[in-house]
């Protein structure tokens, strides 16, 4: 068990030497960094901010990380937000109830997947351009729904997944925690997430090994819409409206990004969603960071941009190769500790 | 028929059968007058979309275009705006920043190995990013040479207008077609598209023609840029987002593989007209929303995508059987 954990915590160990180095300079240039307090029963502080704000990235990250493990890779998570965020708001304000307007739009969500999964399993077309057709069309299909407007409603319920909190934390915290706890528990504690690394490394030696490839492919990305589809309620729910122009924008990209932050490989196989979650966090800690310790606004895709460039550096092959090496020349020179081993 | 112009013959085929839906509702979208502005108003989108080509052809990806061409649009604003510069020399160093970049870009892809998707994504950043150091408003451009350059035009008969910029993105795509197919680039282009290890078993130096890929696309954004700031008189780092996407599909729906290796620029003109002349169509009819533009062109592309891989399959079992 033990080993189990140390050989876990290695894994994670480039991600939370990065979000404490990046908190730890937060904290250096915003004295009240980490202080928490507890108001109204909830807890107050940037740490729970940080946590509450990138909820839609850590979900969209989470299914992600299961699309990219394929060998795949999601464009339309941004768009199929904005469409579920239009389905929400448009079911709620036409008299549905809030359990019923919660299963349209996560059975929406898993559609849109489906869709994705389809093309991608089924017609063969590579994921990149499968997922560019929703993403494409997501957002004028958004608008359709909203017929153009931004959707408002104040249903409490629908508006509580977005503000409300419970046991001290915010909803979108818990939401994320509980679901990303959910998911890595159903992929580790089963093969499952073995035969997506496998379909991920090589897919027509899976399909001949008799693994049923286009099931799992499909899955994969159901299980994105699905992510997508519970970003988008929060989303929907935190400015209590839907806006079919801009919810979700852009954030396939961070998705993607926290990822390949976490140390998925984007030609798949290995995957770890807890990395990927992390990877997230640390996103969301460079954006509230920079915020807080006032540079300039103008200057955040430029120090983001810098910081991605850095970790990805860190990362790419001949960097790696590099540290192996070194390593290599540190263990050579002391051959008596090797040998007494 | 060669089952390499397959695509391009749909693409054309699709294009001519809508021109003429078009025409058979609205008679007038077929004056000089509407063909000249289709040119005008998606000069920029097709000097960039040539450059996309070249990039998706190798097999690669390029995001940043769209940031590349708000950050050369604020970079003319605010050089013409503080210094005395003329619009020439500043056009000259715009190039040379956006052209660097793209080499820069094309250089991490092949030394540090890393998706071009990823990186540029940092780059798409980067650029932007530094638009926004530069000015975070929309300045004008009031320099008198600008008057000038957007006063001139070929009057085509009928009324219509070929203007500077409508011209110079015709003169980038016959330029683009001749380096695509008469020069050893070319080649070098859709060898490296067909896998990188074949290319480089062929002799393709695979890290000097990935890094003038990137470069070529940094230019024409850069190029893109100029033309932008000519046609909107302004330069503003929240301009040409998504930029980039609607320069891919124009390369998919104009018949490019996006795993590379085969395609044609002239397909990308087309695919360019014929978003042009969805909104077009949409401008005339008027009742129809803006959105309808959206799920149209994602509807096209899902078709030209079927489509593709219907010739690909079709091609395949004919090389089985021969």
């Amino acid at each position: 068990m033990t080993a189990i954990l140390r050989s876990y915590s290695l894994r994670l160990l480039p991600q939370l030497i990065a979000l404490a180095a990046i908190l730890l300079m937060v904290s250096f240039v915003f004295p009240g960094f980490f202080r928490l307090e507890i108001q109204n029963g909830r807890l107050y502080g940037s740490l729970i901010d940080i946590f509450n704000r990138g909820a839609p990235v850590v979900l969209l990250a989470i299914g992600m990380t299961v699309v990219i493990a394929t060998r795949g890779i999601d464009l339309s998570v941004g768009a199929v937000m904005a469409i579920c965020g239009a389905v929400a708001a448009s079911s709620i304000t036409s008299g549905h109830s809030l359990a019923m307007t919660l299963l349209i739009t996560l059975g929406t969500g898993i559609l849109c997947g489906l869709w994705n999964g389809v093309l991608v399993a089924i017609l063969d077309i590579q994921p990149i351009i499968a997922t560019l057709v929703l993403m494409v069309a997501g957002r004028g299909i958004a608008q359709l729904v909203t017929e153009g407007a931004i959707l408002t409603f104040n249903d409490p319920g629908l508006i509580f997944l977005g503000s409300g909190s419970f046991a001290w934390l915010p909803l979108p915290v818990i939401i994320w925690l509980v679901f990303g706890i959910l998911v890595a528990l159903i992929v580790r504690k089963t093969a499952l997430g073995m035969l997506i690394e496998a379909i991920g490394v090589n897919r027509q030696a899976s399909t001949l090994s008799g693994v049923l490839t286009p099931v799992l492919l499909i899955a994969a990305y159901m299980l994105s819409g699905l992510c997508a589809a519970i970003a988008g309620i929060i989303a929907a729910a935190d400015i209590k409206g839907a806006d079919a122009n801009n919810a979700g924008l852009w954030l396939e990209l961070d998705a993607i990004l926290a990822v390949v932050i976490g140390g998925t490989s984007l030609l798949g196989g290995r995957f770890s969603i807890a990395a990927s979650v992390l990877g997230a966090i640390i996103i969301q800690s460079i954006n509230t960071g920079i915020l807080l310790s006032g540079f300039p606004p103008e200057f955040n895709l430029i120090i983001k941009a810098a910081i991605i460039v850095f970790i990805l550096v860190l990362q790419s092959p001949p960097a790696r190769n590099a540290f192996t090496f070194l390593a290599l020349l540190r263990a050579s020179r002391k051959p008596t500790e090797r040998q007494a081993r | 028929m060669n089952p390499k112009y397959l695509p391009l013959t749909a693409t054309i085929v699709i294009f001519v059968l809508s021109y003429a839906l078009c025409v058979a509702q609205y008679p007038n979208i077929l004056s000089t007058r509407v063909i000249g502005n289709l040119l005008t108003d998606n000069a920029f989108l097709g000097i960039a979309a040539v450059g996309m080509t070249f990039v998706i052809l190798s097999g690669g990806i390029d995001l940043s275009i769209g940031s590349v061409i708000a950050f050369t649009g604020v970079f003319l604003a605010v050089v013409l705006e503080n210094t005395g510069i003329h619009p020439l020399v500043a056009f000259a160093m715009a190039l040379l920043i956006a052209t660097l970049f793209g080499a820069v870009m094309g250089a991490i892809i092949h030394y540090l190995e890393m998706p071009a998707f990823i990186v540029t994504l940092a780059g798409m950043f980067l650029a932007r990013g530094m638009a926004f150091v530069l000015s975070i408003d929309s300045i004008a451009i009031k320099h008198p040479f600008y008057g000038t350059l957007k006063g001139l035009y070929y009057k085509l008969p009928g009324g219509g207008r070929i203007t500077l910029i409508g011209g110079l993105m015709l003169l980038v795509f016959g330029i683009g077609i001749l380096i695509a197919h008469r020069t050893r680039f070319g080649t070098d282009v859709y060898a490296l598209g067909g896998g990188t290890a074949t290319a480089k078993l062929m002799g393709v130096p695979v890290g000097r023609t990935t890094i003038m890929i990137y470069a070529l696309s940094g230019l024409l954004a850069g190029l893109s840029g100029i033309v932008f700031s000519l046609y909107t008189s302004a330069g503003y780092s929240l301009a040409a987002v998504g930029v980039e996407l609607d320069a891919i599909t124009a390369v998919v729906i104009g018949g490019t593989l996006l795993t590379g290796g085969s395609g044609f620029v002239a397909g990308t003109f087309i695919g360019i007209l014929i978003q042009g002349l969805i909104q077009t169509y949409i401008t005339f009819d008027g009742s129809l929303s803006s959105w309808w533009t959206k799920i149209l062109i994602g509807l096209l592309l899902f078709v030209f995508i079927l489509m593709q891989k219907g010739i690909v399959y079709v091609s395949r079992s004919e090389r089985r059987h021969a």
